[in-house]
């Protein structure tokens, strides 16, 4: 009897101790994001200004001066590559959801899994050698492109399990209507699924948004307003890389400003494809 | 075998031949590779309601579901024989089953109104998308037709624009019925329709039934004896056997399939003698 | 609003085309060309995928053809001599990732046996959503802070902690730069951590019920139905977990470039500067006079994708095998 319980004493001490401990690694994780956003708004705070989101940067040893052609740098860059990945992203998920069976397509599906974890700069390099190499300057285009190459693995699931999860119901629906099979996708399956396509575009465009890697040998960077896809260009994540590892200040401070922004733009867009998603299967 | 030679037998309790819309003949349908029904022959007279009955898992709405080749639309499902439509095979490899579907209209057991449309987009999207209107005018005028065949015109006149899922369920049913109406079709399949829905949207869902069988052929399956014994003109008694394969037992002018039954199991069935 | 109930007028029109429809032309090659469209992206993501593959493999031929093998374990990377070897980058590369994986291992299996098996949902949903945004932060973000706050932090208290004590050992020994592996590896763990943590816990919820009930109805506490049933039936898939936070430490660029020191030297101790490949490549590839520089460049770029491609599809491998044995389709 007395053995019994002290070992149920010690037992329930290593529980405790166990769950105190994982709880604190989750306090942990969690925290970080806390400690991060903190320490991103405090510095960054004080950098934003109407000059800031404004102006062109100004030359080095000249203070001041803002990130504006960054901003509508990656604003042209992530539509540009938006309008790339979505149709073949799209198109595919939808091939994968309605013909996906056999081998061939979990081939497919197994090249998604494994391109979503292949490194960014490795697809930058990519963009590099067919856009940048052959016509001999760097460009907004190449960059657009290594996005849109960086967002399909996540359209392509994304959109196959919005399509799988639109009801058979519907799909028959459509079927005993005597519609052709792209007219019951177009006009009733696609219109369906699209909340849940949405989030993952949102998703995926936020995932791009915050990169920088490709960007430096593809979009190469730019000091003046550059809207010309063609052409070099300037992108807000690029320009915090830059400054952060120069030597000045004024740099240090505009780099904590360009975070703040770009840190709000990512979570903006992660907490609209949630919300979005809630709606839905509130809805349902 | 002794099925078939049954099956063919009761095939016909229709006497022309030209009174036949729509003659299934020795279909058998698989799902993968386990058979569902066996060797189903039945012929359906126009602008009669036939109604299909049997304990669930006997192959009826499977039966139902190869009439207008959706059977075949699921993953690793196939059919064999033939169903005539005014006399063409619809199973020969010239037929598109796209095309057969307008032709062969079909309701399901649960209300599947098209969830990101309104009303009104909900009724015309068959002929809308089949390309058998695009007038907008014309689509306004098959729509209240529609509506007001499948009785539902009068309820949601005002609301046309409202999403179809704001609707009740038994208006979601009649909604669905004035949606496979407005294709045109010459035959009306109706897979339960009224199982999930409460008595008085039963009812009238029922009482259109017998208004549509004036236009339409309608092929109505159901596990509510009192159901087909209401509305139907013939009925058919299907059974799984041991192996769970369905085949028609009985098929006879409804009356008489609900009075003087000719075969044991119909009559167990029919008088509750069936789980 | 006429009643018209017993004469549909434009149902009657529309049957004379209804008896004679079929597919127009129109539908027919609307039909054809969907098929195609649908066929022709699928072809097209698969020609990305193998044409990133080989213009990898034919931009860093020249180096392959140069240095053959050598390239794996040469330490020289000499711009002014055409004299190049990946060693050094591949060591700071491994190290880095290693320390990160570690770390990174421990904290975010611990969280994700926390979230779902003990914490209450109104703890387990904040936090969740927390470490999912975490995951969210962009990487740069993440240099910056690492740089103008952790390395600071690190080169002030604890590696000089770590020196103190643990000094002896050549992995702690040597003067502290703020930047460096050690850093670069921490940073990289924080950075991977929700990783680990979010597919953990998806895999562990994945677990059956019956499991635990049947761990507790013979008596085990749930900390030790935790470690001890559930734990082990999502090993392979919490490995594939890790595998995969691997494989996203192995090529994050920015962070580490920004907190690693970027100079290609291999030194035992982890306070000391290093390199990692994709940090050369960021640092160095604008800067490529000589073709054999750019070429060796990619090559380092060819072998980060064939890494990635190694370690990624064994992490599928190893969750999909996971989710097979439990019954539960991937």
């Amino acid at each position: 009897m007395i053995a019994g319980s002290r070992l149920a004493a010690s037992r329930r001490v290593s529980g405790i101790a166990g769950v105190v401990l994982t709880g604190f690694c989750s306090a942990l994780a969690a925290g970080l994001l806390i400690v991060i956003l903190g320490y991103v708004v405090v510095q960054g705070w004080s950098a934003i200004n109407p000059a800031f989101v404004t102006q062109l940067p100004h030359p080095v040893g000249v203070s001041g001066g803002g990130v504006a052609n960054g901003i509508v740098g990656t604003l042209i860059i992530v539509a540009l590559a938006t309008l790339m990945a979505v149709p073949v992203g799209v198109l595919t998920g939808l091939y994968l959801a309605i013909y996906g069976r056999g081998l061939p397509a979990e081939c497919v599906r197994f090249l998604a899994e494994v391109l979503s974890g292949v490194p960014s700069i490795a697809i930058g390099l990519f963009a590099y050698t067919i856009l940048v190499q052959p016509f001999r300057h760097f460009s907004g285009l190449s960059a657009a492109f290594a996005f849109a190459v960086l967002m399909l693995p996540l359209m392509i699931r994304t959109s196959e399990e919005a399509i799988r999860g639109v009801p058979t119901a519907i799909r028959e629906g459509a079927l005993a209507l005597g519609l052709p099979d792209y007219g019951g996708v177009i006009h009733v399956v696609l219109p369906a699924a699209r909340p849940l396509i949405v989030t993952g575009l949102l998703l995926a465009i936020a995932r791009v948004t915050g990169e920088t890697a490709p960007l430096l040998f593809t979009a190469f960077g730019s000091q003046f307003w550059e809207v010309n896809p063609g052409n070099p260009m300037a992108a807000l994540a690029m320009q915090i890389f830059t400054y952060a590892i120069s030597p000045y200040d004024d740099w240090h401070r505009q780099a904590w400003g360009g975070a703040l922004l770009l840190i709000l733009a990512v979570l903006v867009l992660n907490i609209g494809a949630r919300w979005a998603l809630r709606g839905r299967t509130k809805r349902s | 075998m002794q099925t078939t030679v049954v099956a063919a037998e009761n095939s016909v309790p229709v006497e022309d031949e030209a009174d036949v819309a729509l003659c299934a003949r020795s279909i058998s349908a698989w799902y993968g590779t386990k058979l569902a029904i066996r060797d189903v022959s039945l012929d359906f007279r126009r602008h009669s309601i036939s109604a299909l009955m049997g304990p669930s898992g006997c192959g009826k709405t499977t039966f139902l579901r190869c009439l207008n080749r959706i059977h075949e639309s699921a993953l690793g499902a196939s059919t064999t024989g033939e169903v005539l439509l005014d006399g063409t095979n619809i199973y020969d490899p010239g037929v598109n089953p796209v095309v057969t579907r307008r032709r062969i209209g079909m309701v399901f057991q649960r209300p599947n109104p098209f969830p990101t449309m309104s009303i009104f987009e909900n009724v015309v999207s068959g002929p809308r998308y089949t390309g058998l209107s695009r007038n907008p005018r014309e689509l306004k005028d098959l729509a209240e037709e529609a509506l007001r065949q499948a009785a539902l015109f009068d309820e949601v006149k005002d609301k046309l624009d409202d999403p179809a899922l704001s609707l009740s369920g038994g208006q979601q049913q009649r909604l669905c019925i004035a949606r496979a109406l407005a294709v045109q079709p010459e035959v009306l399949l109706m897979d339960e329709p009224t199982s999930a829905l409460d008595p008085l949207s039963t009812l009238k869902i029922e009482e259109l039934m017998e208004q549509l069988a004036t236009n339409y052929t309608v092929v109505i399956v159901t596990h509510n004896l009192q159901q087909a014994a209401r509305v139907s003109n013939f009925a058919a008694f299907m059974l799984g056997d041991a192996d769970r394969v369905g085949s028609v037992i009985e098929y006879a002018p409804t009356q008489q399939i609900f009075t003087h039954p000719n075969d044991r199991r119909t009559e167990d069935y029919i008088t509750g003698r069936f789980g | 609003m006429s009643t018209e109930l017993d004469s549909p007028r434009t149902l009657t029109a529309a049957r004379g085309r209804a008896a004679q429809r079929g597919l127009t032309t129109r539908q027919a090659v609307s039909d054809r060309a969907f098929r195609v469209a649908l066929l022709g992206a699928t072809l097209l993501f698969v020609a990305l995928i193998a044409g990133l593959f080989v213009e990898l493999v034919h931009g860093s031929w020249e180096s392959i053809v140069t240095f053959g093998a050598g390239f794996l374990w040469s330490s020289e990377w000499n711009p002014v001599t055409n004299h190049f070897g990946a060693l050094p980058f591949i060591y700071g590369t491994v190290v880095s990732s290693a320390i990160a994986i570690v770390i990174a291992g421990v904290v975010g299996i611990s969280a994700a046996v926390f979230l779902a098996e003990f914490a209450p949902a109104v703890v387990a949903r904040p936090v969740s959503f927390f470490i999912e945004l975490l995951a969210a932060v962009p990487s740069v973000v993440f240099g910056l802070w690492g740089l103008f706050v952790l390395a600071p932090i690190l080169s002030q208290t604890v590696e000089p902690f770590l020196q103190r004590y643990l000094g002896f050992l050549p992995l702690f020994s040597g003067p502290i730069y703020g930047v460096g592996l050690f850093t670069a590896g921490l940073l990289l763990a924080l950075m991977i951590v929700p990783t680990v943590a979010a597919i953990a816990r998806d895999l562990i919820q994945a677990v059956p019920n019956e499991l635990r009930e049947a761990s507790i109805a013979l008596g085990a506490t749930r900390w030790e139905t935790a470690t001890r049933v559930v734990l082990p039936s999502a090993r392979a898939g919490i490995v594939g977990a890790c595998v995969l936070a691997l494989g996203r430490a192995l090529g994050e660029t920015i962070a580490a470039t920004m907190v690693i020191g970027n100079r290609p030297a291999i030194s035992a101790s982890l306070f000391a500067p290093g390199y990692t490949l994709s940090s050369v490549i960021a640092n160095e590839f604008t800067e490529a006079t000589s073709s054999i520089y750019l070429s060796a460049l990619l090559e380092l770029g060819l072998i980060l994708f064939v890494v990635s491609v190694v370690v990624n599809g064994g992490a599928r491998v190893l969750m999909w095998s996971m989710l097979r044995s439990l019954g539960r389709r991937p």
